[in-house]
C-alpha cells in the first residue's frame, strides 16, 4: 500500500500539464510525501478547491494507497 | 455499529450544522490518535477556540462518510458554521497566515488573538 514519487508525480503531471511539481518522501518509507504543485490552474480557487483538483488527478489514490500527503498548491506569481 | 449510508449523513449534516466549531478527527481531543489530527487538535486549543471534536474511529460509518460528505479524502476536516474549511495542510497554512484567526473572526468565533509567535 505505498506510491513511488515517479507515480504521484505523473499522476499530477496528467491532471495539470502546466504543473511545477515537487515531492518529497518526507520519511523515506514510501507512504508520507509532501508534494509543491504551481499551476495557472488553481487561479482564483480557494484552497479547498486546489487540494481538491489534486486529489482528483490523484484518481482516488489519496487516503486509499496514499496515505500521507501533505499538499501546498498555488499559481504562478 | 455501522448505520445506513443517508442516516450517516443526515447525522452529519446534524453535527455540523448544530455545532459552531466541529473536528472530524482520529482519537478525541485529550487523546488524538493520528500526528495530523493532533495538529488541528493543538491549532484550536491554542487559539481557545471551543469545538466538538467526533472520533471517526468509532464509526466506520461516520469515518467514510465524512469523506463522502465533504468530498474530501482525508480526516481530520474542520467545519466552521457548517462551512468546510479544509485539513490538516489548509489549516495550518491558514493559522500560520492568520486567515485563520480572520475567517473565527468574521464567523463570530470566539477566540484568543494569538499568532504563530506564540
Amino acid at each position: 500500500m505505498a506510491m513511488a514519487v515517479t507515480e504521484i508525480e505523473k499522476l499530477i503531471k496528467e491532471g495539470f500539464p502546466d504543473a511545477q511539481v515537487s515531492i518529497q518522501d518526507l520519511a523515506g518509507d514510501g507512504d508520507h510525501y509532501a508534494a509543491t504543485v504551481v499551476s495557472e490552474a488553481f487561479r482564483g480557487k480557494t484552497r479547498v478547491q486546489q487540494h481538491q483538483m489534486v486529489y482528483d488527478a490523484l484518481k482516488g489514490q489519496m487516503g486509499g494507497a496514499l496515505h500521507a500527503l501533505a499538499l501546498k498548491t498555488s499559481a504562478p506569481s | 455499529m455501522t448505520q445506513p449510508h443517508q442516516d450517516v449523513q443526515n447525522w452529519i449534516g446534524k453535527q455540523i450544522s448544530g455545532n459552531e466549531v466541529v473536528l472530524f478527527m482520529k482519537g478525541t481531543k485529550a487523546m488524538p490518535q493520528c500526528g495530523f489530527s493532533m495538529q488541528v487538535a493543538q491549532i484550536l486549543n491554542q487559539l481557545g477556540v471551543a469545538f466538538k471534536d467526533i472520533n471517526v474511529l468509532e464509526d466506520m460509518g461516520v469515518r467514510d462518510g465524512i469523506k463522502a460528505y465533504s468530498n474530501w479524502p482525508t480526516i481530520p476536516q474542520l467545519y466552521v458554521k457548517g462551512e468546510f474549511v479544509g485539513g490538516c495542510d489548509i489549516v495550518r497554512e491558514m493559522f500560520q497566515a492568520g486567515e485563520l484567526q480572520e475567517l473565527l473572526t468574521q464567523k463570530g468565533i470566539a477566540h484568543n488573538a494569538q499568532t504563530l509567535t506564540a
